[in-house]
């Protein structure tokens, strides 16, 4: 299943529950976020396929509000397949997010669209 | 082949204008004030300029705004937005134009009203569509996400980031034009406002107005107009990602890059500069710089600015002006690092002056890391 139209696929995956990544039918390599070539290559043969879900917290930070507004994090996740992503861990405390956790994906369905999360993995 | 002359073009005037607060005035007033200022010192009006090269926060075709209101006609105009760091690459372009002819007088320029006008930073970045809703602060989360990962990697504390914020208060106290000028101890440091971890207020830039203006032309010229010509000996950039989530390595940067092929052109190592002048839009730019550019190696730049080492008296100058952090930063500061080792290298810089300097870095950086370009300036001594 060639992507034509990448962003727009993308979110309508994540809408239908599905996390999914492009990847080159030539040279192996994942793509994300979603492009009409790999970069450095510029292959054009980008196919989606379902992610693992799996990734590790790459960085980490938690961003302070002023009172009452809660304090949260944000994260940078490795993907088992490679690329990275913006995030956020959820189920835990902001300050116990750390480098090098275990997190695994979920798509939240929110009134502003579906929204893809992570929470820690299961050791 | 480098591509660019060693010290084929100079700096003849340069300038800072309306730093700090300057309420009632628009970016474009305070960048045609700090561009007649630059020209009126070395004698030139502004219709003998036929280069320009600008890059306003709020106006993607400022190049033609500023053109329109100083009354010049241009044989080249550059609008080059690559962030902070633009004002880096003009100065490139402009050298290379120069060099080959295409012009003569090349005005560089920057203003900005927003702490007077915002009150807060006027970022270029735009939403991304796949990471808004998490709300990463940008630019501050970026670049807290880059700290987090280098000092996870390297066994790195906040000192290290209290060390470069402390030593750009030092040299800021002996700048009479910079923001802020009161004792920041230690204890201070850690008592400052935490915005994402690991970085504080007192690890973000200030948000002041202010502007700058600086105008180069070919070497054999540079004699006659400028008593003392600042020389451009290399110049180089270099650009990997747009977004923080893209960059190959957050303890890495492009200056890696930047820094090599400029040093090359100049035929210079870090062991010879005088004056270091680098874009510390946050503490931890400092400590990836001084590491990429290669005056220390990667993980060791907390030992390098330990006990003041970059302070004044200390081991290297790095930020004479005080920097970013506590002397100025109108949004994007590029201008501000190259008018600083101007201002170091003709013997202008007062009680922060360095004795002898003769060699200069000035060292820009744009978006999250994004952008890097580095020159290398000398006097006429190291011709």
């Amino acid at each position: 299943m060639p992507s034509l139209h990448p962003e727009q696929e993308y979110f309508a995956h994540l809408a239908q529950g599905r996390f999914m990544l492009q990847r080159s039918a030539s040279t192996g390599g994942y793509v994300f976020y979603p492009r009409v070539a790999e970069p450095g290559t510029g292959a054009t043969d980008l196919e989606w396929v379902e992610a693992s879900g799996r990734g590790v917290v790459y960085a980490c930070t938690v961003v302070h509000q002023r009172p009452p507004a809660p304090d949260y994090n944000v994260v940078l996740v490795e993907l088992a397949e490679g690329p990275r992503l913006i995030s956020r861990v959820d189920g835990v405390a902001p300050a116990d997010v750390k480098i090098g956790m275990r997190v695994r994906a979920r798509i939240l369905q929110e009134s502003e669209g579906p929204l893809l999360v992570f929470v820690p993995d299961a050791p | 082949m480098t591509g660019f002359i060693r010290g084929a073009t100079a700096i003849v005037s340069a300038t800072t204008h309306g730093l700090g607060e300057a309420p009632g005035f628009t970016a474009m007033e305070l960048a045609a004030g700090a561009s007649v200022k630059a020209l009126a010192t070395i004698g030139l009006k502004p219709r003998d300029v036929d280069a320009i090269f600008v890059a306003l926060p709020e106006d993607p075709m400022s190049g033609l705004g500023l053109a329109e209101y100083l009354g010049v006609q241009t044989k080249l105009t550059d609008n080059n937005r690559t962030g902070g760091s633009s004002f880096e690459t003009h100065a490139i372009h402009a050298a290379l134009a120069l060099e080959a002819g295409a012009c003569d007088v090349a005005l560089i320029a920057y203003g900005s009203n927003q702490r007077s006008a915002a009150g807060k930073l006027i970022t270029s970045l735009r939403p991304n569509p796949y990471e808004w809703r998490y709300r990463l602060p940008r630019p501050v989360g970026s670049y807290a996400l880059a700290a987090t990962r280098y000092l996870h990697c390297y066994g790195v504390t906040r000192d290290a980031l209290a060390e470069v914020a402390i030593a750009a208060r030092r040299w800021a106290q002996l700048n009479p034009d910079a923001f802020m000028r009161e004792e920041l101890t230690r204890e201070g440091y850690y008592k400052a406002r935490m915005v994402a971890d690991p970085l504080s207020v007192r690890d973000c830039c200030l948000v002041t107005d202010g502007a700058a203006a600086i105008v180069m032309t070919r070497a054999h010229r540079a004699r006659d107009l400028a008593a003392r010509p600042v020389y451009l000996l290399g110049g180089a950039a270099a650009t990997e990602h747009r977004d923080i989530a893209q960059m190959p390595d957050l303890t890495v940067t492009a200056a890696v890059h930047s820094g090599a092929r400029a040093f090359a052109q100049a035929g210079v190592r870090p062991g010879d500069f005088d004056v270091v002048e680098l874009y510390d839009a946050f503490t931890i730019n400092v400590l990836l710089f001084l590491e990429d550019l290669g005056f220390c190696k990667k993980g060791e730049a907390a030992d390098f600015v330990a006990g003041g080492r970059i302070a004044p008296g200390g081991k290297l100058a790095v930020n004479t002006n005080g920097g970013g952090l506590s002397c100025t930063h109108p949004g994007m500061y590029g201008l501000f690092t190259i008018v600083e080792a101007v201002e170091q290298l003709t013997g202008r810089a007062g009680a922060r002056q360095v004795a002898n300097a003769r060699l200069a870095l000035a060292h820009g950086n744009g978006g999250e890391f994004s952008s890097q370009a580095t020159l290398v300036l000398g006097s006429a001594e190291t011709l």
